[in-house]
């Protein structure tokens, strides 16, 4: 791709310049937490959606996809207006990591839920009730029968938040402050020499690329073994 | 029981602090002063322009998307090629490629110089560009949706019809596609507002041309960055909005009665 | 039943958008960077008023400065550019879509001139006067990225430049920029971006355009300015594209760019006006400075393009890098 064109030991000073590494590392420990967070909430909020029944659950589940369809500045702008410090909230995240995570979470709320939400949908109720009535425990339950089956589709829904995460730009320009070896993140950092060191930029999306692809190969390494270990 | 209202209220609270409270602030600020700014602010031709171009962008990259998905998950999951954890892998990529990245690889390739230079008709910083970037940040949806679902309801029906003399495609028109059908349509509302919402890969290769190549959302970074418009930014999103609830909606239309328990129907 | 009108619905609505419409008349195709939007927002209507632009349509396109011309050169159409920095100017140049002598006009090829100023807080907490000040320990300094924004590379240089109007050499004057950039809270990627930033409440002060301060200003947010003794003067590059050049309403729309009523109405937006009838009648709005510079005084663009911000080598890049450093 284009980051080779300079040869291997140019693409490599580009990928070790501190500043890059410090805006990668930042970037992967944001997307892990994403990763993390989501598998919880995402999982949660669809089984909520599906199984539980309470007044205006139509509205929530209207709501969840906003994150994609409003403008990535929009968002970028309402979440410094809640967590600047002059906060209509009074919480000051703004420029900070934690800053960073609660808009990376926004961006990606919709993805596990979305996953999550046809295979509650599609899952045989029969097999619960049966297991139910052979005495075993909720948690059992869960755990036996429901769990396997929904894991393919929250691997799937966290290999998107994840990859979501690594490339987001819209959502954290004006959250982030953009400090180099703080906030600036990946992206960031992309974006501000796309037009003066095209080499620099270039090199960091590549590395982004074969991280990313990395772990959705592996996410999907998990998500074959643990089908056929169900099987 | 307790654990019952325990998950609810937990979801329902993360629902409130990482969304409501963002979505909440958006539709106050945008309505604070009433009606008439949001009303004055998208029937400004410029804005309605751009709403337009974004539905038409819209209404083709969507259709096509979602047939490309069902085609590719079903590749994916029912014929075990070699190469197709590696197509698995490269389907989520437009996710994880800086947007503006993708918009420079248009130009790349389609700019002066590029490989596709030069075509009879004109495709950066015009209709077809801005098309081919939102198709290609809003390709996995679609995949991402219908591959889970395929997998949970394993072959079993497909091939007792398959038995029973049925054609491939009426299997997949009798048999797949209804047990799919709520991943497909999760699949399209998402591509649809990941469509809609589309600004990074965009901007770079439409020229963001007032009342010709500007999307609703380009028109919105215009309201808010050059023209210190805030109304008109919070307006135009708002609409966004509202657009991807309705596609939701005529979504859910779709839903027969019967189905509510998610009992499979054939 | 339900899906049929859902159907409904989506083919009405497939029907309902007309293609594009293309309009009538002579056009004529204005490529900017984003800050002068507002008063083209004023100066096209008010072209399009005069017996030279009747019937004319002026087709706008505004976004970063870099950006713009970058997307000239790989095609998107273009008659008049109206840049933030001469070296943005240089690449259309160098591309052959502008001519060599673009800037042998009478103001040498500016359409509007600014100032860098000192954006802060109502009352002035900190007690920011001077360049200095912005050094000294605990105050919170807000700039946009250098790397990434014009208008950053307009306050480098006139931080740097108003330390050599102060007698320091060339070598501590970048001691200065270290020091300062070691105050730096906020380093948004664009102008605008940083004015949201300050305005949301981070930072003692802001470096920005005076125009930029100004247009705030008239927005009625919260701020005021302070325009430090030393500063440097902003000029905007405006040109005719080839293109342009053989179209005599993109002509005429040059020429009146320069004439009193658009230069007025640039004026009334928060740019300085480079025709001196009209700067005369703003002299209250726009006070001279007594140290002054322009961009020669440094070195001019093409040196300190390379010097200051190549993203390598350059004086602000390693700077960059020393942040990193010192915070461990």
């Amino acid at each position: 791709m284009k980051g080779a064109g300079g040869g291997w030991a140019h693409f490599w000073d580009a990928a070790s310049n501190p500043e890059a590494v410090a805006a990668l590392k930042l970037t992967l420990w944001l997307s892990a937490g994403v990763v993390a967070i989501n598998a919880l909430s995402g999982t949660a909020i669809a089984w909520v959606l599906v199984r539980d029944r309470f007044a205006g659950k139509g509205l929530v589940n209207a709501l969840i996809d906003l994150p994609f369809a409003l403008p990535t500045i929009v968002a970028s702008l309402t979440l410094l207006a809640l967590y600047s410090p002059r906060s209509e909230i009074g919480k000051h995240v703004a420029y900070t990591r934690i800053g960073l995570l609660l808009a990376l979470l926004f961006v990606t709320l919709p993805f596990v839920v979305r996953t999550v939400q046809p295979v509650l949908l599609e899952l045989d109720r029969e097999m619960e009730e049966a297991a139910a009535s052979l005495g075993a425990g909720r948690l059992a339950i869960f755990r036996r029968v429901v769990f396997p089956n929904l894991l393919p589709a929250v691997l799937s829904g966290v290999a998107l938040a994840f990859a979501r995460a690594i490339g987001e730009f819209g959502a954290v320009v004006l959250i982030s402050g953009n400090r180099p070896f703080k906030t600036e993140v990946a992206s960031l950092y992309i974006f501000g020499r796309v037009n003066t060191d095209p080499a620099g930029a270039a090199a960091l999306s590549v590395e982004l690329l074969v991280i990313s692809l990395a772990v959705l190969l592996s996410i999907g390494g998990i998500r074959r073994w643990a089908t056929r270990h169900d099987r | 029981m307790i654990g019952r209202y325990l998950l609810r209220f937990g979801a329902l609270g993360y629902l409130g602090v990482v969304l409501l409270a963002p979505v909440a602030l958006i539709f106050w600020r945008t309505f604070e002063h009433g009606w008439h700014p949001f009303w004055a602010a998208i029937s400004n031709p410029d804005a309605v322009h751009a709403l337009k171009l974004t539905l038409e962008v819209t209404l083709i990259a969507v259709p096509l998307n979602t047939v490309f998905g069902i085609l590719c998950g079903l590749a994916i999951v029912r014929h075990r090629l070699p190469a197709m954890g590696l197509v698995n892998a490269l389907v989520d990529l437009p996710l994880a490629l800086s947007p503006v990245v993708v918009g420079l690889a248009l130009i790349l390739v389609y700019g002066p110089g590029g490989w596709l230079h030069g075509l009879p008709f004109k495709v950066l910083f015009s209709f077809p560009a801005i098309l081919l970037a939102t198709m290609f940040v809003s390709l996995p949806f679609v995949v991402r949706e219908v591959v889970p679902v395929l997998r949970e309801i394993g072959t079993d029906q497909e091939e007792a019809a398959a038995t029973l003399g049925a054609s491939s495609f009426a299997t997949f028109r009798r048999i797949t596609l209804p047990a799919i059908r709520w991943a497909v349509a999760y699949g399209v509302v998402l591509t649809m507002a990941r469509s809609l919402g589309e600004f990074g890969a965009v901007s770079v290769v439409s020229g963001n041309v007032v009342g010709h190549t500007q999307t609703l959302t380009l028109y919105v970074q215009d309201a808010y960055a050059n023209q210190f418009n805030e109304t008109g930014a919070y307006s135009a999103s708002v609409l966004l909005a509202l657009l991807a609830i309705a596609t939701l909606l005529l979504m859910t239309m779709f839903r027969p009665k019967e189905e509510t328990r998610g009992d499979r129907g054939a | 039943m339900r899906r049929s009108l859902a159907l409904v619905v989506l083919a009405a609505l497939a029907v309902a958008l007309p293609a594009s419409a293309a309009r009538k008349g002579t056009t004529v195709s204005l490529v900017a960077y984003s800050t002068p939007t507002v008063a083209f927002g004023k100066v096209v209507p008010a072209f399009q008023a005069t017996a030279a632009g009747k019937d004319v349509s002026i087709q706008q396109s505004y976004g970063a400065s870099e950006v713009q011309a970058k997307a000239v050169i790989s095609g998107l159409g273009a008659d008049v550019v109206d840049l933030s920095l001469q070296p943005d100017m240089q690449r259309l140049v160098d591309a052959k879509l502008v001519a060599k002598d673009w800037d042998k006009n009478k103001y040498g090829g500016f359409v509007t001139k600014s100032v860098v100023v000192f954006v802060l807080r109502n009352g002035n907490p900190k007690h920011i006067r001077t360049w200095d000040d912005l050094a000294k320990p605990g105050v919170q300094v807000v700039t946009p990225n250098p790397f990434t924004s014009g208008g950053a590379r307009w306050n480098v240089m006139a931080a740097y430049g108003a330390e050599l109007r102060a007698g320091k050499t060339p070598k501590q004057a970048i001691a200065y920029l270290d020091k300062l950039f070691h105050n730096v809270v906020s380093q948004d990627t664009s102008a605008r971006n940083a004015l949201q930033t300050f305005l949301s409440g981070r930072g003692d002060v802001l470096l920005t355009y005076e125009n930029e301060a100004i247009l705030a200003q008239q927005q009625s947010k919260p701020v005021y300015y302070l325009i430090p003794k030393a500063t440097i003067q902003i000029e905007n590059p405006l040109a005719l594209t080839t293109s342009g050049k053989s179209k005599a309403e993109a002509r005429a729309f040059y020429n009146y760019l320069y004439s009193p009523a658009a230069q007025t109405l640039f004026a009334q937006t928060g740019y300085r006006p480079v025709v001196r009838s009209v700067a005369k009648q703003f002299t209250k709005q726009f006070p001279a400075r007594p140290q002054l510079f322009k961009i020669g005084y440094v070195g001019g663009w093409d040196k300190v393009s390379t010097q200051f911000f190549d993203p390598d080598k350059g004086v602000m890049a390693k700077i960059e890098r020393g942040l990193g450093v010192s915070t461990g």
